[in-house]
């Protein structure tokens, strides 16, 4: 590898993972599962520090679906964490939540959109939707930071009141362009 | 390589496991296994996946990670665990003390014609598990064992655990659990006194 990601300037100043970590503790998720990815560094921090939400990392975002379903087995709320490069693999393991009408709350960042540098990233974004489509998930967008808020807590109401599956595709515009130099060692 | 398929009954072991079950609650992974525990007497506190391949274990995990006070049993196939082979490196990380993982193995995909899995070709499932962090694990031939399996399983404080348990191959009746994913589901809920909304 030749180039390495040194930081990432966000293309706004105002802070919507807190606005997004809010508004799950205001809906008392006690548990965040999560694949990495730069876009939700954040809220994975914040997580990891709130001793009242279990923060599971996984190795594969199906894994995520699982645990969600055990989780509302229990009685906790979950919500999955993953960028659009994971969505294809969750496609059976969405067989489960359909068939038990599980809860699923999934907050996916996206890549392949939004000034994308890395060609590979791009056939999966664009198949995000529709991946999530064919499963009967329903597919919500969050293109401005102002609205983090609302869009995550009606996402959040149709998934833990409705019983639904619902995917909140967080805009890659919103997460900045990721900026590229050359490594020096 | 030779097939490494054991001699336990299947069965047998699930009934064995499930008795004297107290307050133990069982996920039970597609195919056989969720036969098994059907079989070996209908609880509330049994929720038999009917498909999520390789999804069982995080069932549990999601699962225990919620109901630290009660003892969590998944009951799968090693084809099951190992299509989720990777569920055990991230219920190490977690390290839920309520969570055991009981693999039926009998080396094969019995569900699909009986072709060799990996397991049969030689994998151990065991010591993937030790290796992934999981700090409790154990290779069961015999009912002895599984007896001492069962006793450990309310032992909230000890996993996680997973045992690899070798079972024969033969083949042994369907015994059919309901289906119906919404209602296992919530009979399990109310089961915990979660209302049904």
């Amino acid at each position: 590898m030749d180039q390495i990601a040194v930081h990432q300037d966000n293309a706004t100043s105002r802070d919507w993972p807190v606005a997004i970590y809010r508004t799950l503790k205001d809906f008392g998720v006690a548990q965040l599962c999560y694949v990495p990815d730069a876009g939700h560094s954040k809220l994975i921090r914040l997580s990891h520090a709130d001793a009242d939400i279990k923060t599971t990392v996984l190795t594969t975002e199906e894994e995520g679906v699982a645990l969600a379903a055990g989780a509302w087995l229990g009685g906790d709320r979950a919500v999955l964490l993953m960028q659009s490069s994971g969505v294809g693999n969750c496609v059976n393991m969405l067989s489960l939540m359909a068939s038990c009408r599980f809860p699923l709350l999934t907050l996916v960042t996206m890549r392949g959109e939004w000034a994308e540098f890395n060609p590979w990233q791009i056939p999966m974004g664009k198949a995000t939707p529709q991946a999530f489509e064919i499963m009967g998930t329903t597919v919500l967008r969050l293109d401005d930071p102002d609205e983090a808020d609302e869009v995550i807590s009606a996402a959040a109401s149709l998934a833990y009141d409705g019983d639904q599956q619902v995917a909140v595709l967080i805009s890659q515009r919103m997460i900045g362009r990721k900026k590229w130099t050359r490594e020096t060692h | 390589m030779s097939s490494a398929t054991g001699t336990l009954d299947r069965r047998a072991v699930v009934k064995a496991l499930l008795a004297e079950r107290g307050e133990l609650l069982v996920i039970s992974g597609l195919g056989s296994s969720s036969y098994d525990v059907f079989d070996a007497g209908e609880h509330p506190g049994n929720f038999y996946l009917w498909g999520a391949m390789g999804g069982a274990a995080m069932v549990g995990l999601g699962l225990a990670l919620a109901q630290p006070k009660r003892p969590v049993l998944v009951i799968t196939g090693d084809g099951e665990q190992l299509m989720g082979i990777g569920s055990l490196l991230t219920i190490a990380t977690r390290q839920p003390g309520n969570l055991s993982i009981a693999v039926l193995d009998n080396g094969h995909f019995g569900e699909t014609g009986m072709q060799l899995s990996h397991s049969g070709l030689g994998a151990k499932l065991e010591v993937i598990a030790s290796g992934a962090g999981i700090p409790s694990v154990s290779d069961i031939a015999d009912m002895a064992g599984i007896e001492r399996l069962r006793a450990s399983l309310q032992d909230l404080r000890g996993g996680p655990r997973l045992a690899r348990i070798r079972i024969s191959a033969g083949e042994v009746e369907r015994a059919l659990p309901p289906r119906d994913g919404t209602f296992l589901k919530n009979r399990f809920r109310s089961h915990l006194g979660f209302a049904v909304k």
